[in-house]
């Protein structure tokens, strides 16, 4: 394969701390490989400020291969930016072109405060966790793990629920900023296995009342966040969030 | 000599006897006993959880912005597991021995067999909280098979086998945070361990958003902060993993185990340029149906699909045929490199070799063909069918291929080449998973004493969730029953003063230096300089310079480090320099202790010690145990070996033909 490389525009939201107000900054980096992720073209532009007196960009990143869930840019209008199921850290420059301007900026919600520039705090997916993301099993209380046969379709579809890297891509995307697909990811892999039973009315009725505490939004059914998505979690799981959530309103002692 | 405090008895009682007699804390004294666990990845969400959950008051730290972030989620191929549920031969007794082999016998007889113990209780506890395994028809769990073994024993969930038990693990460890057993504090960084009278019994910690320091007290320190792969910057590693908080405890008196012993993986996706940050795995999974070739001449040209089978050189499979492509990493990345110096190395950089699906996608495809009675299907069905099967079984991992490299690995072989992925050595630490420093302990990646010179695939996260959920809950209170007496020490006590002292400096130091060039750019010259000599094969007179070559480097990073921005502040800069700073340590220490090690060991390879074939050549007579070191001075270390007595096993030549 032959490569080509790249002079790009940078318009680059810059943003001190939560309570200082931010602004767009424009920026020109030069010879960017198209074999380079857009995280390395990142690493370019700050080595640049740092090296000039500058100060770097701050961004959120960790893995860089797509499962950490900890890079969150917003880029040219895009959560994670131009390709499908895809996150920040795996998009690589041969989807820019030589002189393109790329619109950089964090996600934006009113559950997700900006720490600085890019960086936003999205300690509010954890508390939705607490409030029974989970199954109540201590170290130590298991039976065999093949005591208890699980329909592979079911086993599946739950993996495929379980794949949510909770990065925030949905709530970035959505007009109402709702955390519907993140929540309904978690109700369905945990209520598709039987392990998930016995907590199944409490844990819907308990996320969803954490949820509207946290300020996402309603949702309105726009499909945007599973557009979105890195992992293509399926919006079918909002379906059967609401159906989990009804029949435990329904079904209350 | 220094003594792991093993216990007495048969090696299949030593575990059973030891939980039957340790001391034991009751319920009321634990819920006034806090507990501090740095790092929330497989081994520090397994033991934070387990820990909260018996009523010990847990503090947790991560530095990233949530615990589910840490890297263990990057795991791909599988949890090994002593079930035998495939009927095929597996016992405890063999994942032990797989393990102690794989590990080219430098691991601890005694350590290792209680992880093949409870390898199974793992599966169990992981299913019950909901991990989504792979299952077969019939709705039992699934099994494949990996390196270094010929049983299949590896449980998995599609190729994210560490994404699902980190959540599972996370996720019991935010139940004990609703329920008020567990503080966790995301966005930090631990920079100390504070002592008193000789005990850890504390933290410094930094809160990265807003640069303040934080005293933090506990009756004990769990560090669980995984490996330092990220010394050579080009690994597999998450950006932001570190060995700082292994190599402060190591600075504060504990002893770092086998520093030099490093996996380098076989099969990850080869560097494209200068630009690279990272280097991205393909999982070992992929070995079970690809196969490995090279051309047989020097200098071809053709496209891989052109060359046919009689120019091809499948060499795992012609050096290993009992093994084959499924040998051991240490081996198969030797092999591979072997290959590319002798000229036979393809791509642009001639720095890789193929890892080719084309047999596995016929293989299959001719099995779902006679599954569905197509007799006259023709070949393109069969490799669409084909394709299908490949597709289910390892699709991530070819999208995310075909992402990086822009290449579609269904229809060319995909181009590979060995990476850093896994650190061996580490913390020191005994039996009870103790460091050398009373009340500090290093679980998991952090710590050193399970897979002796080369881990073995599907076996991090096992020990990663053995020491947590299975080990630690057992031997911390084994040493907590003698602390109840001691009243909590008070964050204003001098000892805390004084280490929050202490970092406040260095951290002003650091800033403070002002000088021109960015630390990323000092990373980048260490992670060369130890890739070059401390790498894949090492030499006595390479390991000579690149310990002048670091020292060198320090020097110039503490006097032209450039740090921009403020203390007080969110400052990823400030925060990836104190790392840095200390991986430079540490690399020194990595290539005095390769330097000590004169014999060759799993990944640890030195060049003046090998069998006429190439292969690893170990002396067993001088060089049977564990190097741990002793800070004494800057650049300046004492080895205290631990000797490794091999009661049930023979140590003999590793034999993977």
């Amino acid at each position: 394969m032959s490569h080509t490389t790249m002079n790009l525009n940078l318009k680059v939201w810059r943003q001190k701390n939560t309570k200082t107000a931010g602004a767009f900054q424009m920026y020109r980096v030069e010879n960017i490989s198209d074999e380079m992720s857009f995280l390395e073209m990142m690493d370019i532009l700050n080595e640049q400020l740092i090296t000039t007196g500058g100060e770097p960009v701050a961004f959120d990143h960790d893995c860089r291969e797509g499962i950490c869930g900890m890079c969150s840019m917003y880029i040219n209008g895009k959560p994670h930016g131009p390709w499908q199921a895809n996150t920040t850290c795996q998009l690589h420059m041969r989807a820019f072109k030589d002189n393109d301007t790329i619109v950089i900026e964090p996600w934006r919600a009113n559950a997700f405060p900006v720490i600085k520039d890019l960086t936003v705090d999205r300690s509010a997916f954890d508390r939705i966790i607490q409030a029974g993301g989970y199954i109540s099993v201590n170290t130590g209380n298991a039976v065999d793990g093949n005591s208890l046969p699980i329909e592979k379709s079911k086993a599946d579809e739950s993996f495929a629920a379980a794949m949510c890297i909770g990065c925030g891509a949905c709530v970035a995307a959505c007009k109402n900023s709702s955390a519907m697909l993140f929540l309904s990811a978690k109700v369905s892999h945990l209520a598709l296995l039987p392990q998930g039973g016995p907590e199944r009315k409490t844990r819907v009725t308990n996320m969803v009342a954490q949820l509207d505490k946290e300020g996402f939004g309603a949702c309105t059914n726009t499909g945007a966040c599973e557009a979105a998505c890195p992992k293509e979690i399926s919006i079918a799981n909002i379906a059967r969030l609401n159906k989990e959530y009804i029949v435990a309103g329904l079904t209350a002692e | 000599m220094i003594d792991a405090k093993i216990p007495k008895g048969d090696l299949d009682n030593k575990w059973v006897d030891y939980k039957g007699h340790c001391k034991l804390v009751n319920p009321a004294n634990k819920r006034k006993m806090e507990v501090i666990v740095v790092g929330t990845g497989l081994a520090g969400a397994s033991a934070a959880a387990s820990l909260g959950e018996m009523g010990y008051k847990v503090k947790a730290f991560c530095f990233q912005d949530s615990p589910r972030r840490a890297h263990s989620i990057a795991a791909q191929g599988g949890i090994n597991a002593a079930k035998n549920y495939q009927n095929d031969g597996d016992s405890v007794f063999r994942l032990f021995y797989d393990t102690i082999k794989g590990g080219d016998y430098r691991s601890r007889e005694a350590n290792v067999h209680r992880l093949a113990e409870v390898s199974s209780n793992i599966i169990d506890q992981c299913v019950a909280q909901g991990v989504p395994f792979a299952r077969e028809y019939g709705g039992l769990l699934s099994n494949r098979s990996f390196g270094g073994t010929q049983v299949q024993r590896t449980f998995y969930a599609a190729g994210q086998t560490g994404q699902q038990l980190l959540i599972g693990a996370y996720q019991a460890l935010e139940r004990q945070v609703a329920l008020g057993n567990v503080q966790m504090f995301a966005r930090h960084e631990m920079l100390d361990v504070v002592k008193v009278d000789g005990k850890a019994k504390g933290i410094i910690a930094r809160n990265l958003v807003t640069g303040e320091l934080e005293r933090h007290f506990g009756y004990a320190v769990l560090l669980c902060t995984g490996g330092y792969g990220n010394v050579y910057y080009l690994s597999t590693n998450a950006m932001g993993s570190n060995v700082t908080a292994a190599w402060k405890a190591h600075k504060q008196g504990a002893f770092f185990a086998n520093p030099c012993f490093t996996q380098i993986h076989p099969t990850c996706i080869p560097v494209s340029g200068d630009h690279q940050s990272k280097l991205t795995l393909m999982s070992e999974s992929l070995r079970n149906d690809g196969r490995i070739w090279v051309p047989k001449n020097v200098g071809e040209t053709r496209k891989a699909n052109e060359i046919p089978d009689a120019d091809r050189d499948y060499f795992l499979e012609r050096r290993y045929p009992a093994f084959g492509n499924l040998v051991p990493r240490d081996v198969a990345s030797r092999a591979a490199k072997e290959r590319c110096d002798a000229g036979y190395g393809v791509g642009t950089s001639k720095q890789a070799v193929y890892l080719d699906y084309a047999a596995a996608i016929e293989r299959y495809g001719k099995i779902e063909i006679s599954k569905k009675g197509l007799s006259n299907a023709s070949q393109e069905e069969i490799i669409a069918l084909g394709k299908e099967v490949v597709k289910e079984k390892y699709g991530n991992l070819f999208t995310m291929y075909a992402k990086i490299t822009g290449e579609n690995p269904y229809e060319v072989p995909m181009r590979i080449y060995p990476a850093v992925h896994y650190t061996m050595g580490g913390l020191w630490v005994d039996y009870e998973l103790q460091t050398s420093v009373p009340g500090l302990y290093a679980l998991g990646e952090a710590n050193f004493s399970d897979h002796g010179a080369n881990r073995l695939g599907a076996s991090a996260l096992m020990q990663g969730l053995s020491d947590g959920y299975f080990v630690i809950p057992y031997t911390l209170g084994n040493n907590l029953a003698d602390e109840i007496y001691n009243a909590p020490i008070p964050t204003s006590h001098p000892a805390f003063e004084a280490a929050e002292k202490i970092v406040a400096e260095r951290i002003a130091k650091l800033k403070n230096i002002n000088g021109k060039q960015s630390v990323e750019s000092f990373h980048k010259r260490l992670g060369k300089i130890i890739w070059n000599e401390c790498g894949m094969s090492r030499t006595e007179a390479g390991l000579k310079q690149a310990i002048a070559d670091v020292q060198a480097l320090k020097k110039e990073f503490w006097s032209d480090v450039r740090i921009p921005g403020e203390i007080n502040e969110y400052n990823p800069e400030l925060d990836k320099a104190n790392r840095v700073a200390d991986f430079i340590e540490l690399g020194e220490l990595m290539c005095v202790d390769a330097l000590a090690r004169e014999e060759s060991c799993g990944g640890h390879f030195r060049e003046e010690y090998q069998t006429p074939e190439g292969e690893a050549l170990r002396d067993d007579e001088n060089f049977m145990y564990v190097a741990a070191w002793e800070l004494k001075n800057e650049h300046e270390w004492a080895l205290h070996k631990e000797e490794l007595k091999y009661e049930v096993i023979q140590p003999s030549q590793r034999n993977y033909k």
